[in-house]
């Protein structure tokens, strides 16, 4: 399949040379075809991963990576640029799932985005830094070293009619919430626009993983959001080996699949909760989190930790799983299974639970489409955008499963998802469990300097990885893009007109990360 | 038997774990000095830690407990205690007994990876039922006698951390959960990152663990308020 591509593309663009890496189409592109390659990629359905920036001593490079939604199969798009000029046309006019990612880079790396509807105020914040400040940058040691320029911050405000107001609700806000700032812009009952503000918890972990060794970079990847501790981490020890050219053994590719999918049950599990408690029905909310409990007490029953953490290693896993353990863990997932169906027939009986999630939060198949949204969030809108099954890796290769889809893109259709995700992971782990290979756990992966991309399916949706090595193993770049950076991007179609009470039930079904989206 | 074991074993929800070992369901534990026969070898241990938690001096390789992340390098060599009671000693003299009846906790995310927090919501379910010590989670500092403060302290949650203490009315007392709120943990001090929330805020109490589990907040927070010795 990817041939065929290649094969058009050489005969549109004859002049540009094309190859096949790993996977991957790569090439490096004249600055001046940028927009007109990505709009052939983005009018084939490939969606764009990740924008990779790279600035050595003498060098910056932008790398567009986009994956193929059809057919397994990866496109690398490099443009070297100028160090001194740093500045390309915006893809955010042909697609808009650049959007986030350019201002990022705008942010980190200085660079300047041609013709981009809204740079400004993102990860580093205008009261706070300069714009522009460049904190990726290879000069930034420190935090004294980026330009400081405190200056007033005021909102945006979209809202032009008389008696509109913004009304700004954080950074610290209700009990246990994590630190994020929502402007929430309304003419009286309703509220007409919700504009969030993120990166309060940013912590910079592409930079403070420089310097780092691949193990201990994991350690980040494990905890930039730790609630998905497998789905990040593994799509960093997939590009790390990558990079390493290391092929695991089947039975730590069985057993990272089988920790993925507890991972996702106890996640769903949690988001689930979420939506009780953000609907006041505390009797739900309290069975919810007690479930929740159970699995967070299998998983640290399993393997020591409840979130998993220090399961997984370059190269498989740190340490080997007895067959009866994983065992004993599958039944006892299963045997919560009743009564997660116990409460999900509670809640879909419950009418005015399902008046307050029905309808609410809208985001239709086309706004997913558009803002390329992934995870149950988009499946929820009829956009399947599961890595398991559209860029499919070990152990999923291998095996059959379900990908859950709803139609209507509300609430209650987030809802149904997570619930049938949970079912399907279940089963996911019983036929790894059934065929367990017995091929050792680990192979020592020789270090040595390259670059590679990896990807996994993390509970929130897609995650992707880019990693480069020094010859040592020190990590030089590691580019993570957790699925729930990308999902905030659509926070604000969901959030188009509703009441101001419903805005903690709207928030609780996107189910998205600040932290995994700070990093 | 303390009231804290006996409140959770009458909890119809609540199993209850005995105070002297915990399982790994419950909580991961926590490294503890351990002795190794040779110097090299407790070198070797100690070098395996990616924070600096673990020293070796001679044949012993003694632990900061506020730096461990829970990475798992260690696990195998070296001795981990799996008690929850990880608050500092002398924590019920110091607090005295002021904070006894009905504390309001005010947590604040300065930072957090999301595992702190989903911890202290299992807090007040029916698992951990938190409510029976008489402590409540309050959404606004104005009723708070406790901070609780997660994540290391960006540089961009610094200030919003600031003000929520600088509103708490006195007497106040912070308590700083996690590993990255007690020394950075795993993010800092780092270019975003403060070594945790004493940088920001004065701390009287951390509780170490990435994250710890809700039994070790539970017994941190009740020493806090000088209902319990915490070790
Ligand atoms: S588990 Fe803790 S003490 Fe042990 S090596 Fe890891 S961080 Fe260090
Ligand atoms: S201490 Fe560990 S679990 Fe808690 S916020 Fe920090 S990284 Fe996450």
């Amino acid at each position: 399949m990817l041939s065929d591509v290649l094969n058009v593309l050489r005969s549109i663009w004859p002049s540009i040379e094309w190859r096949v890496d790993d996977g991957s189409i790569v090439a490096v592109l004249p600055r001046e075809d940028l927009r007109a390659v990505a709009k052939y990629f983005s009018a084939q359905r490939w969606r764009l991963g990740t924008i990779v920036a790279t600035e050595g001593r003498h060098e910056l490079e932008l790398r567009y990576c986009f994956y193929a939604t059809a057919h397994p199969g990866w496109a690398q798009l490099i443009i070297a640029l100028n160090p001194v000029d740093r500045t390309i046309a915006s893809l955010t006019p042909v697609t808009i799932a650049a959007d986030w990612f350019e201002r990022e880079i705008e942010d980190l790396f200085s660079v300047r985005f041609a013709q981009h509807p809204r740079l400004g105020d993102f990860v580093l914040h205008d009261d706070q830094w300069a714009e522009n400040a460049g904190l990726m940058r290879p000069f930034v040691q420190s935090g004294e070293d980026l330009p400081v320029q405190r200056r007033e911050w005021r909102p945006k405000r979209v809202l032009e009619e008389e008696g509109a107001f913004v009304m700004p609700v954080g950074p610290v806000y209700s009990g246990g919430a994590e630190s994020a700032l929502f402007l929430l812009e309304t003419v009286g009952e309703d509220v007409v626009r919700a504009t969030p503000r993120l990166f309060y918890k940013y912590r910079a972990i592409e930079k403070i993983a420089q310097g780092r060794t691949a193990a201990d970079a994991l350690l980040l990847a494990e905890r930039c959001a730790g609630t998905s501790a497998i789905g990040n981490g593994l799509a960093y020890c997939r590009a790390v080996e990558r990079a390493l050219g290391a092929t695991l053994t089947r039975r730590s590719e069985a057993l990272r699949g089988f920790f993925a999918e507890l991972e996702r049950l106890r996640h769903h599990m949690t988001s689930i909760r979420e939506i009780c408690e953000s609907t006041s029905l505390s009797v739900a909310a309290s069975q919810a989190l007690w479930l929740e409990e159970q699995f967070l007490r299998i998983s640290g029953e399993l393997c020591g930790h409840r979130y998993l953490f220090g399961v997984l290693a370059i190269g498989g896993l740190q340490r080997d799983f007895a067959d009866p353990a994983l065992e004993a863990c599958l039944r006892k997932a299963d045997a919560l299974r009743p009564k997660v169906d116990a409460l999900r027939g509670a809640l879909e009986r419950s009418s005015s639970f399902l008046d307050r999630i029905e309808r609410v939060g809208i985001v239709d198949r086309e706004a997913a489409q558009t803002f390329e949204l992934v995870g149950p969030f988009a499946r929820a809108a009829a956009i399947s955008a599961d890595m398991r099954a559209v860029q499919p890796y070990a152990p999923y290769s291998g095996l059959e499963f379900n990908v859950p889809i709803e139609e209507e893109g509300d609430g209650y259709a987030r809802l149904r998802v997570l619930f049938a995700e949970m079912e399907e992971s279940v089963r996911i782990m019983a036929a790894l469990c059934r065929d367990l290979p017995a091929d050792g756990t680990r192979i020592d992966a020789a270090m040595r300097a390259g670059r590679g991309l990896g990807w996994s399916e993390a509970p929130r949706g897609a995650s992707l990885a880019w990693v480069e090595l020094e010859a040592d193993g020190t990590v030089s770049r590691y580019r993570l893009t957790p699925p729930s950076f990308r999902n905030w991007h659509g926070f604000h179609v969901a959030t188009e007109s509703f009441a101001f009470q419903d805005f903690p039930i709207v928030l609780a079904t996107l189910d998205l990360s600040v932290a995994e989206n700070d990093r | 038997m303390s009231w804290f074991w006996r409140g959770l074993r009458a909890g119809v929800l609540t199993e209850g774990p005995a105070p002297e070992a915990l399982p790994e369901s419950l909580s991961p534990g926590l490294p503890r000095a351990t002795e190794f026969s040779t110097p090299a070898q407790a070198a070797e241990i100690a070098a395996r830690c990616p924070t600096g938690a673990l020293e070796a001096q001679d044949r012993v390789v003694g632990v900061q407990p506020d730096r461990c992340v829970d990475c798992m390098r260690c696990k195998s060599a070296q001795e981990w205690r799996h008690d929850v009671r990880w608050a500092h000693p002398d924590a019920v003299e110091r607090f005295g007994s002021r904070f006894k009846h009905s504390i309001h906790v005010r947590i604040i995310d300065a930072g957090d990876c999301g595992s702190c927090l989903n911890e202290l919501a299992q807090l007040t379910g029916p698992s951990y039922n938190l409510h029976r010590f008489g402590i409540f989670i309050t959404p606004t500092p104005r009723q708070a006698d406790v901070l609780l403060v997660v994540g290391p302290v960006t540089r961009q949650m610094a200030g919003p951390l600031k003000v929520a203490y600088e509103a708490m009315p006195s007497p106040k007392r912070v308590l700083a959960v996690g590993a990255c709120a007690a020394s950075g943990g795993i993010f800092g001090p780092s270019v975003m990152s403060a070594g945790g929330a004493a940088d920001a805020v004065p701390v009287d109490l951390t509780v170490p663990g990435c994250p710890p589990p809700p039994l070790a907040i539970i017994g941190a927070l009740r020493a806090l308020c000088g209902q319990e010795p915490p070790a």
